[in-house]
């Protein structure tokens, strides 16, 4: 998966990323594939989690 | 072969091979379901890639450089199946490194696999029979991975004897006893079945054929020799007939309805949402709100299908964005809610329906995915 985006979303219910060119609402759930892989992405550094506007 | 030993064989059989009921634990082995209809693998553009062809099976790869190629569902298939997976290069890798691979995999939610009892004593053996078809002959490597906290796996290869013909491969799996071997009852994976297509020499070193060890990079995929599939301009691969199944003998395919093994796969992917209540919420921004046509593995990813995300408000105007985008959503396995901004013209407190009612396109509908 290729990450170039992700945003917490207001009041931090999901990450809103985009994930090989999709853009994906996705939940904070440790079960979930992509939330998986932002947590992956978000470890190497430069990648930051944006917070919720 | 004796009269006694057949009737000891099939003394055998009958013990430790699940009988009735469902027999195969893979989910669209047949091939009947493409939600995703066909798609491209570029490497280059997806990084280590992970992406879902045909609904359940997964194209992964790791390092490669120029790969690149289509998965589609074609009508090519042996007597009694009328589909099959079609993996088509369409940019070769240039080689394959050292620590490059390249494989098709069906990963298989844990709490499924309780009946084979793995990690204890009474562990059952498995069989697994599958269909192949590739333009390139030589032998392939199959990896049965188990998840969990102490990864196992265990190898298999099978030979492409004939290029371009149907050929039918059975590969019965050991029983993993030790107790390491547990699969946890929950919805992660438990075990998932590889088909190698390329693989590098980091991974073909450690010989765990039909042994069940620890995981260990090098032997990923040991006994896969054959790259040609990934090197080869328009080489292709197919595959359908996949039963995974208890016991120690290959018995003949379920065959599901289409209905059932869509409503398997919606578990895991499904686009739905056309006709669905809606409200605005300012002047800019709508709510939607659904149920799941199947309860999800885990709380999903949403999408949006269409860069206008159309809503209807009859008898006034089609209510159509100009860059949809998901800002707020509230995610569980059996429902959504979703707001959705970029709308003009709108009011808030109006009252819409989601589009895609109007034909059976896909159009204006949302994704939710919980893959493994």
């Amino acid at each position: 998966m290729k990450i170039t985006k992700a945003k917490y979303s207001e009041e931090n219910k999901c990450v809103l990323a985009t994930i090989d060119n999709i853009k994906w609402a996705v939940p904070i759930d440790s079960a979930n594939r992509h939330y998986q892989a932002i947590q992956e992405w978000a470890k190497i550094d430069g990648n930051t989690i944006e917070d919720a506007d | 072969m004796t009269k006694a030993a057949e009737l000891a064989k099939m003394g055998e059989v009958l013990t430790n091979s699940q009988i009735g009921g469902r027999r195969n634990i893979v989910i669209n082995g047949a091939m009947q379901v493409s939600q995703r209809g066909s798609v491209t693998f570029d490497h280059a553009a997806t990084g280590t890639a992970n992406l879902y062809g045909l609904d359940r099976f997964q194209f992964q790869s790791a390092a490669l450089d120029q790969l690149e190629g289509t998965i589609t569902q074609v009508a090519d298939a042996p007597v009694g199946f009328t589909n099959s997976l079609k993996w088509t290069t369409t940019e070769p890798e240039s080689a394959i490194a050292a620590n490059e691979t390249f494989d098709c995999c069906q990963k298989i939610e844990a709490q499924d696999l309780q009946q084979l009892a793995f990690g204890t004593s009474s562990a059952k053996k498995l069989t697994l029979r599958f269909y192949v078809k590739s333009s390139v002959t030589g032998t392939y490597g199959i990896n049965i991975f188990k998840a969990d906290s102490t990864a196992r796996q265990l190898t298999s290869t099978y030979a492409i004897s004939s290029a371009n013909t149907w050929e039918e491969k059975t590969i019965t799996i050991p029983a993993d006893t030790d107790s390491s071997g547990t699969i946890a009852n929950d919805n992660g994976e438990g075990l998932r079945i590889t088909w190698h297509l390329g693989a590098g020499s980091d991974f073909t070193s450690a010989d765990n054929a039909l042994t069940w060890t620890d995981y260990a990079n090098a032997g990923w995929a040991f006994g896969h020799a054959q790259n040609n599939v990934a090197l080869t301009d328009n080489a292709t691969w197919q595959l359908t007939g996949v039963q995974l199944e208890v016991g120690s003998q290959a018995t003949p395919f379920e065959h599901r309805s289409f209905g059932e093994e869509l409503a398997l796969c919606q578990r895991y992917y499904e686009v739905t949402g056309a006709g669905q209540p809606a409200q605005a919420n300012s002047t800019t921004g709508i709510w939607c709100g659904f149920q799941f046509k199947t309860q999800k593995r885990a709380a999903p990813s949403i999408a949006l299908t269409a860069v206008n995300q159309r809503f209807f408000q009859f008898g006034v105007a089609n209510r159509d964005a100009s860059n949809a985008s998901l800002q707020q959503t509230y995610l569980t396995t059996k429902s959504c809610l979703l707001r959705i901004e970029g709308y003009s013209g709108i009011t808030a407190g109006d009252s819409y329906l989601s589009g895609g009612l109007v034909s059976d396109s896909t159009a204006d509908s949302f994704i939710s995915e919980s893959e493994l």
